[in-house]
This record gives C-alpha cells, sequence and structure tokens, in this order.
C-alpha cells in the first residue's frame, strides 16, 4: 500500500548477522567448533540407529516375534523373543499399575494438604533420593527385602526354606519405585502450575478440598499424570539391572498352579536382559539376537518419548502452547531449578 | 483461564448431605494420601536402613582401608565366593580401591570430555543453527537420550571394543603387559567414551535450556556494544548460564555413577586399577567401576560375605549421589549471587 | 487536510546549516512544549558541528511490512538530534538501523543509505561499527557482572593499537574511570567496583549503561528512550549528561516525551507512521510546525 509517489525500492537487501569470516581466529576457531560438534552429534545418532536397524533386520523374523526362547548352544536354535517381549509388558505393567496411584496420591498430598511440614519435607527427600539412586542399589535392596521368608508368597520358596526371592512381582514392586520420582514430580509440576482461581472457585461454590481435587484438579492435570507415567514406563522399560537381579531365567516359568498368581509369582526375562544374555557378557552366543532385541528395545522406547514430546506439546485448556521445553523430558531434581 | 473449557463437574461434586459429613470426608481423605505418603516414605527409610545395615559387617571388618588399595579385588571376591578366606585375612577382606580408582576414572573423564562437547553442542543448537539444521539436530540429540543402557553396551562390546582392540591396540603392547593383564579392547577408552555419550544429553538439555533463558536484553546490548556473536555468548550468555552448567555436570556425574549395565558390559571384567604412569597403555586398560561390579556379581548373593560387601558398594554409591546433590544445591545458592535465574 | 493521507515528504537539503529562528511568543495552539524551557539556549557555533552520518532515501522493513519510508537525515556531532512521533512510527527502527542492529532480527530488508564519515556503513564491518557507533536502550541492560567488569566489557573487546588490555591494568582502570565520571557515576561507584552492577538503582544503572557505551570511545551515541523507565531525578541527571556529550559525539535521541526533547534536543525530526513528515531545529518544530500533523502531535491531539 503505497501512498501517493512513493513506491518501496528494489533492489533490497535481506539481513546479514554478522559474519564470521570476519572475527579474530580464536573466535573463528570456536565457531567451527560448534559447528562440527552439532553436526557430529547429529551424525552420531544417525549412525547410532542405522547400525542398529541393519545389524537387528539382518535376521528379522516376523515369527521370532511370536516364538518362545530356548537355550542352545546353536543359534539357530535359540527361538525368538515372545518371552522377553511379554516379560517387558508385564513388569511395566506391574510397576506403573503400583506407581501411578501411590505416585498421584503422594503429589496430591504434597502440594494441597503437606501438613506436618516436616513429614512433607522428609517425603520430598525420600522421593528425590530414590530418583538419585542408582537402581542397581534399588535392585540389591529388593532383593534383600523379597529373599526374607515372609514374603515368600511374592516368589517361590526352595525345598530347604530358603526364599528365592525373584519373580514378576519384586521386579514389579521395585519397578515402581524407578518410576514412582517421575511420576511424584511431573504430576506436582502440573499441580503447581494450576491457577488458583480455580482451587479459589471451587471452594466459593463450598465444595471440599477432596471433591475439589477429585473433580476439578486431578482432571485438569491428566496430561502432567501421563507425561510422568510414560516417562516412568520408557525409565522402566529401559532398564536392566533390577531384571537382572531380580527376574532371573529366559523363558517365562510360573510358579504353583493358581493362574494369575503363578505367572506373577514366576520368573522370566524382558528384552533387556535379553539383550545382555545373549550378548558377550551373558551366555554370548547370538549377537545376531541380540541386535534385533535391542533393536525392538529401541523402537519402543523411542515411541514412548515421542508420545511424551506429543503429551507435552498440545495446548493445555486456555490455548497456550507451552514452549518446547528440553527439560520436558526429564523429571529433573528440585536442587537444579 | 478459560474456566469453561476444562472438564469438570461441579455439580457432581456436591456432597449429598450436609457441611459436617463432608468435612469429615475431606479429612479422611487427607488421612489416606498421608498414610500413602507415609508408607512409601518408610519403604524409602527401610532401603536405606537395609542397605546401611549389611553394609556395616564389611566396613567394620575392614575399617577405612576399604576404600585402599591393596590385592586383586577379583581374587578377594573369588575367596569370599568359595568361604576361603585368604591368608592371613578375615573371609571379607576387602579393598574397593581399584573400583574406586576406576569409577573416578570413567566418570571424571566422560564427565569433563562430555561438558566441553555439551556447551559447544548447546551454543550450536540456540545460536549459530539455522532454523532447518536446527530442526533436524534437536530431535537427534533427545533421540540419544532415550537410548537404553543395554543398547549402548552391546554397541560398545560388539562393535567398539574389537575395533579398538583390531585398530588400536598393537600387538606388541599386548605382549608387553600380557604377564598382568589382557587388553582386549575393552577397556577404558570404550568405557568412557560411551559413558560420554550416555550422558551428553542431559547436559545438552539443561545447558540449552539455560541460553535460552538468559534475558535478550543482555544479548542486544552486548552486540549493541560491537562484540561478536561468539565473544558475546562467551562473556555474557555462558556465564549467566553458569549455576545451570553446574547443575547439568552433577546431574550428569550422578546419572555417570550409577551406570552398571552398559559399564558391567563393557568395562573388561577385571577389576583392574589402571595406572597412568603406563603411557599410552593406560588407555587400553580394562577396569571396573563400583556400580558395575555389584551388577557382575549378582548371582552371588546368596552367600554371605559377598552380599555384605556388594551392599558396602551400594552404601558408597548411595551416599555419593546424596553428596552429589546436596552440592548443586549448595553452589545454586552460592551462585545466585550475581542475580542470575534459570 | 484528510489526516488519513500521508502528507508528501520534504526532501531536506543535508547540507544546509542549522540555523535558529528568533523565538516568537508562541500564538498559534503549539501549547504544551513552550512551558518547559530548553537546557541550554546556545547553540554551539556553526563550525564546531560537524556531519558524522547522513541517512539517505532510508527505507526499513520487518518480512513484507515496510517500518521505514524514504527518509533522510544528517547526524551531527556537536548537537544531539531527537526523533520523536507516535508508537509505530518507525523511529526505533530507524534508531537501530544506524548501528545495524535490525540484523539481528530475521527477515530485516533495507534500502537507501546510510553513511559513516561518508562510508556506506553497510561495507564495514559490523562489530568495528557497532564500536564507533554505540546504544544505550529503554530499559538499563547492565551485564550480570561487578560495575568495573560492565564498563570494561567494549575496551577488552575492542583494545586499541592492536594490543589485548588487561583486565586489571593501570590502563583499563583509568579508562574505566574516566568513562564513569563522563557519565557521572563515578562519585556514587568509585568506592566499590567490584559490587554486582544489578545491586545499583534503575538510575544508576542506565548511567552505567551510558559509561559502558562511553568507554570505548564511540563516535556517535544512540539513545533508545533512556529515561522512559527512570524516575524525574535520575532522568534530569541523564539529560543534563546527553547535553554535555554533545561537544564531543554526535547523539541521536529517540523518545516518546515531548518535554524531554525540548529540553535536549538541537534538531528534531518528526516521524508518522515511518515517513519523515518534518524536521528543522526544535524550537522551530516546536513552535512553529511547518505541517499540520506535526502541529497536531506536538499539540497533543494525537499520539
Amino acid at each position: 500500500m503505497a501512498s501517493a509517489g512513493l513506491a518501496p525500492p528494489t533492489p533490497v537487501a535481506r539481513s546479514a548477522p554478522d559474519r564470521s569470516g570476519a572475527w579474530p581466529l580464536a573466535d573463528r576457531i570456536a565457531y567451527w567448533a560448534c559447528w562440527a560438534t552439532g553436526i557430529g552429534l547429529a551424525l552420531l545418532t544417525l549412525a547410532i540407529v542405522v547400525f542398529m536397524l541393519i545389524k537387528g533386520l539382518a535376521f528379522l523374523h516376523p515369527a521370532l516375534l511370536f516364538e518362545s526362547p530356548s537355550a542352545d548352544i546353536k543359534q539357530s536354535a535359540t527361538g525368538g523373543f515372545l518371552d522377553p517381549i511379554l516379560g517387558t509388558l508385564l513388569v511395566t505393567a506391574i510397576g506403573i499399575a503400583i506407581a501411578a496411584p501411590l505416585g498421584v496420591a503422594i503429589a496430591v498430598w504434597l502440594v494441597e494438604y503437606g501438613r506436618p511440614a516436616g513429614l512433607a519435607r522428609a517425603v520430598e527427600s525420600s522421593v528425590e533420593i530414590v530418583g538419585g539412586a542408582p537402581s542397581i542399589v534399588l535392585a540389591i535392596f529388593g532383593l534383600g527385602i523379597f529373599a526374607q521368608g515372609f514374603l515368600g508368597f511374592l516368589s517361590q520358596t526352595a525345598a530347604n526354606g530358603s526364599v528365592y526371592g525373584r519373580s514378576f512381582f519384586a521386579a514389579g514392586i521395585v519397578m515402581a519405585l524407578l518410576a514412582l520420582p517421575l511420576i511424584v514430580a511431573s504430576t506436582r509440576e502440573a499441580l503447581q502450575a494450576l491457577s488458583p482461581r480455580l482451587r479459589e472457585g471451587s471452594f466459593a461454590l463450598g465444595k471440599t478440598r477432596a471433591t475439589t481435587i477429585r473433580h476439578v484438579l486431578l482432571p485438569s492435570v491428566r496430561p502432567g499424570i501421563a507425561t510422568g507415567a510414560v516417562l516412568g514406563m520408557g525409565r522402566i522399560i529401559g532398564d536392566t539391572a533390577i531384571i537382572k537381579i531380580l527376574l532371573g531365567g529366559l523363558r517365562i516359568e510360573t510358579v504353583g498352579g493358581v493362574p494369575v498368581l503363578g505367572l506373577l509369582r514366576g520368573t522370566g526375562s524382558t528384552l533387556t536382559t535379553y539383550v545382555y544374555e545373549f550378548s558377550p557378557a551373558g551366555e554370548g552366543n547370538s549377537p545376531q539376537k541380540a541386535y534385533f532385541a535391542a533393536f525392538v528395545l529401541l523402537l519402543m522406547v523411542l515411541a514412548l518419548n515421542g508420545i511424551v514430546t506429543w503429551i507435552t506439546l498440545r495446548r493445555q485448556p486456555g490455548g497456550e502452547l507451552p514452549r518446547k521445553r528440553w527439560m520436558d523430558l526429564w523429571r529433573l531434581p528440585a536442587w537444579t531449578r | 483461564m478459560d474456566r469453561d473449557s476444562l472438564t469438570y463437574d461441579v455439580e457432581a461434586a456436591r456432597p449429598a448431605r450436609g457441611g459436617r459429613r463432608a468435612a469429615l470426608r475431606d479429612r479422611r481423605v487427607e488421612i489416606v494420601l498421608g498414610a500413602a505418603a507415609f508408607a512409601v516414605l518408610a519403604v524409602i527409610v527401610a532401603m536405606l536402613v537395609t542397605v546401611f545395615a549389611r553394609a556395616w559387617p564389611s566396613f567394620s571388618h575392614n575399617g577405612l582401608a576399604w576404600f585402599g588399595p591393596g590385592g586383586d579385588v577379583d581374587a578377594q571376591i573369588r575367596a569370599m565366593q568359595q568361604l576361603q578366606p585368604l591368608p592371613g585375612h578375615s573371609i571379607y577382606w576387602f579393598r574397593a580401591w581399584p573400583l574406586i580408582w576406576g569409577t573416578l576414572l570413567t566418570t571424571g573423564l566422560a564427565v569433563a570430555l562430555a561438558l566441553v562437547i555439551a556447551v559447544l553442542a548447546a551454543v550450536f543448537l540456540t545460536e549459530f543453527a539455522p532454523a532447518p539444521v536446527k530442526r533436524v539436530v534437536d530431535p537427534a540429540v533427545r533421540l540419544l537420550a532415550g537410548v537404553p543402557s543395554v543398547v549402548y553396551g552391546l554397541i560398545g562390546i560388539l562393535a567398539i571394543a574389537p575395533f579398538i582392540n583390531s585398530h588400536l591396540i598393537s600387538q606388541h603392547r599386548k605382549e608387553s603387559v600380557t604377564y598382568v593383564v589382557q587388553l582386549n579392547g575393552a577397556d577404558l577408552t570404550t568405557a568412557t567414551l560411551i559413558l560420554m555419550v550416555m550422558i551428553l544429553p542431559i547436559l545438552v538439555a539443561i545447558t540449552a535450556d539455560a541460553l535460552e533463558s538468559v534475558p535478550a536484553a543482555w544479548r542486544e546490548g552486548s552486540l549493541a556494544l560491537g562484540v561478536n556473536r561468539w565473544r558475546t555468548i562467551w562473556r555474557v550468555s555462558l556465564r549467566a548460564a553458569r549455576p545451570a552448567i553446574i547443575a547439568a555436570t552433577i546431574l550428569g556425574t550422578a546419572r555417570a555413577l550409577g551406570e552398571a549395565v552398559m559399564l558391567a558390559m563393557v568395562s573388561g571384567g577385571r577389576g583392574f586399577a589402571a595406572n597412568p604412569l603406563d603411557g599410552l597403555t593406560f588407555f587400553f586398560e580394562p577396569v571396573r567401576p563400583l556400580a558395575a561390579t555389584i551388577l557382575q556379581n549378582s548371582e552371588g548373593l546368596s552367600n554371605q560375605p559377598v552380599m555384605h560387601t556388594m551392599y558396602a558398594i551400594g552404601a558408597v554409591l548411595l551416599v555419593s549421589a546424596a553428596m552429589l546433590s546436596l552440592i548443586g544445591w549448595s553452589v545454586r545458592r552460592r551462585l545466585g549471587r550475581y542475580g542470575i535465574q534459570t | 487536510m484528510d489526516p488519513m493521507m500521508p502528507p508528501p515528504v520534504r526532501r531536506i537539503a543535508v547540507d544546509r546549516d542549522p540555523h535558529v529562528a528568533p523565538p516568537r511568543p508562541s500564538s498559534n495552539g503549539a501549547g504544551t512544549g513552550a512551558v518547559a524551557l530548553p537546557l541550554t539556549t546556545t547553540r554551539p557555533p556553526a563550525a564546531l558541528v560537524r556531519e558524522r552520518m547522513s541517512l539517505e532515501a532510508v527505507w526499513l522493513a520487518y518480512g513484507e511490512n515496510w517500518v521505514v519510508r524514504d527518509v533522510s537525515l544528517p547526524v551531527r556531532q556537536g548537537e544531539v538530534l531527537g526523533l520523536i512521533g507516535a508508537s509505530g512510527s518507525g523511529k526505533t527502527t530507524l534508531l537501530r538501523s544506524l548501528n545495524r542492529l535490525t540484523e539481528i532480527t530475521e527477515g530485516a530488508a533495507r534500502a537507501g543509505r546510510i553513511a559513516l564519515d561518508g562510508q556506506d556503513i553497510h561495507e564495514l564491518e559490523v562489530n568495528d561499527l557497532r564500536r564507533r557507533v554505540t546504544m544505550v536502550f529503554q530499559q538499563p541492560n547492565p551485564f550480570p557482572m561487578s560495575i568495573f567488569d560492565n564498563v570494561a566489557y567494549a575496551l577488552i573487546e575492542h583494545p586499541e593499537r592492536g594490543a589485548r588490555r588487561r583486565r586489571r591494568s593501570a590502563a583499563m582502570r583509568d579508562a574505566v574511570a574516566s568513562a564513569l565520571q563522563r557519565a557521572g557515576l563515578w562519585d556514587e561507584v568509585a568506592s566499590d567496583l567490584d559490587r554486582s552492577a544489578l545491586r545499583l538503582s534503575g538510575g544508576q544503572q542506565q548511567r552505567l549503561c551510558i559509561a559502558r557505551a562511553l568507554a570505548a570511545n564511540p563516535e556517535v551515541m544512540l539513545l533508545d528512550e533512556p529515561c522512559s523507565a527512570l524516575d524525574p531525578i535520575s532522568t534530569a541527571a541523564i539529560e543534563e549528561l546527553i547535553v554535555e556529550l554533545r561537544e564531543s559525539i554526535a547523539i541521536v535521541i529517540v523518545t516518546h516525551n515531548l518535554q524531554q526533547a525540548f529540553r535536549v534536543a538541537d534538531h528534531v525530526a518528526f516521524m508518522h507512521l515511518g515517513e519523515l513528515v518534518e524536521y528543522g531545529p526544535s524550537e522551530e518544530v516546536f513552535n512553529q510546525p511547518r505541517q499540520q500533523r506535526t502541529r497536531d502531535y506536538v499539540s497533543g491531539a494525537f499520539g
């Protein structure tokens, strides 16, 4: 829309940030180092994915996904991945089934009630300690607990009275400890981010805190809870140490005759221990199977990460698009903020 | 926030009967939730108590020398497993120094390398990368964060270690040390490199976030004074992001400390204290950090002395993780002086 | 005249000598500006005023949107050039183009010529240019460092005669002290230069930013509404500072505050919707504006 007698001119020069070519040498080196690092990291990721793809798909048999593995010297007879896949799903399900309600309960209590203050701080700190503890420590702790006599119903008891201590129950419960801090942190953040007007509005209508939580707050923080749960799932699926210590074996073996309970008391493997066992660090006989299992594992975890990104990027009620922050991918301990 | 667009149903939440009943119900809910929190607290405290209680025998029999050098760690563990004490020592005799040294080496080197690379990468992502390049590199680094440790371990032991074995370690070098240790590519270098890649995403993420949060006014002000983009970042943005970088480093260190699986697969299976005085061979010597040791001995945990020793190692790991958090917290407080926010 | 149709732009002859219009009692409603007195009633003699920068037919755009249209102005050392106009008139964009700060925004485009001492600024190295043409922003933005480090910042980055100055050398300390003195901040901070700059008050921070801009001995200083976030006392201090500095530095100030423009500026350029409506000595523009638009703006009819 040009005014009388004035037309925008041509040629027009576009913006040009200061060219690094004119900088002193040291700065130019830094500039190119940054570029090299960035591109290098991207290439590294590409290399890892392509490598896993090639190695993993080299021996791809869709049938393998539905066969049970068997221990055998000959690689061709070692069967498929059915049991590890089922094992992964089972352990994850148990873990999240325990961690999610507990985690939400703790988060709600911390944010909405939190009395007495000393107890609240203790709970907060202990959840963070668990979040920072290496999973191997959680694993040996679990073994210690579940090998006690009175918990024999959760796994098997040998003839001489010693409790085996390893089972899906045991692994699942310790996995819940692993996922708990993520769910607590995620839910807490979401609750704290809610506008106080929401609570005030509900109280002004005469509703109690409990009903407010149940009918107003929790539905609003569903994305936060979902994020925490998915992050927890990612952590559980990717963990090897706990499974290795708390779930011996390869195939799913049930204990006793009771249908579901027998399975939960039984042992098996997950994709992670499968990869471990079939690599040179374990029995070491089928690197190709290990690659394929690792590839499946990688896909699962990446899919979960993708879900987290999708959840956090969706428009929140209120219509604002949250800024895509790196830190959404983890729930970092409070002292980093 | 537009209240109407939220999904809640106030009508359904109306208490069926009068105020006092509802208040009681409220109190009950609070107690139930509090009980859940308390239960989890109890479990966690039980965990801490168990770990330290079971670690105690190992420490009490060895004293502070537990942390020191003295003999072959593998031989000591074997002796415990066979319930045959080594001559002149108790069954609990254990000198963890090679393991501790291995942990310090791998963690320290990995974090140091990762820090440099992460800062460069974060600067690249926030400042220099044109939008299309950023759209590719950003998800790539996030992807690295999602790879499970066992996959890293697999790649390490099946691809990287053999590569190093055949191409970087000469036959001559192997022969020169065969009487002490086998060099087979599963060593300090492999472990450190992969550990570095594992902690990179955390460092990059936190640093990039912090750099993006630096107020634009500072950047503009610096550019307006004629300082080029790199110097601006170096002298203003990175300086402002210092607390975040420190926090990221501490988090990365905690992550590296706790890494058991990848290191167990990759780091050479032998509790050997790599000796920097060996020159270049130092980089190819096997090393086994603390967490990996627990994993590799996880079969024999029914054996009392072994169990106590492994719990002792676990206790050391727990305390280190807690101390790192504490350090992080106090550093963050002190750097708040110049008014830098993250 | 239809107020929606912008007036034809008068081409300014940039080498015309500035002259003073004889003061006349304000009669035709240019009301509010006449109450304040300019800070100096004398102009520097014509011989001491020299042109440092010239804008010739400058057009600036963000994306497809032309923000500045065909503006031509001189910037002279020895006088203060005030840019006034309503929000969105393009005065800030014009200011930022003088040290190429518009380039850090994506999609900024330009046409026309801006020259510093005769040289097109787009042919100069940009960091060099920005050292010679420095800028002070609306919100004080001291870096999160000590006061000393803030003022020494540009000096360390642009050492003179090729030698990189050490941070604590005597030469550096002298340079910092003199910059702080020129900015009128020395007396208040000399006791502790290592204090964090963020602890200073708003007015002190802004003077610190001015000191920082002065430290590198610029030839032109650009001020983007420097007092809008400050209280009247700090504002007065900074305005006095500006008038002192104009002898050695060409100063361009963008301001929303008409009284401030009247107090401080020697020449005033009034912009509206990207076009230069009127340019002249400040008495003329405020007391006897030639354009109706100017008259309207200056009397507060819009803005």
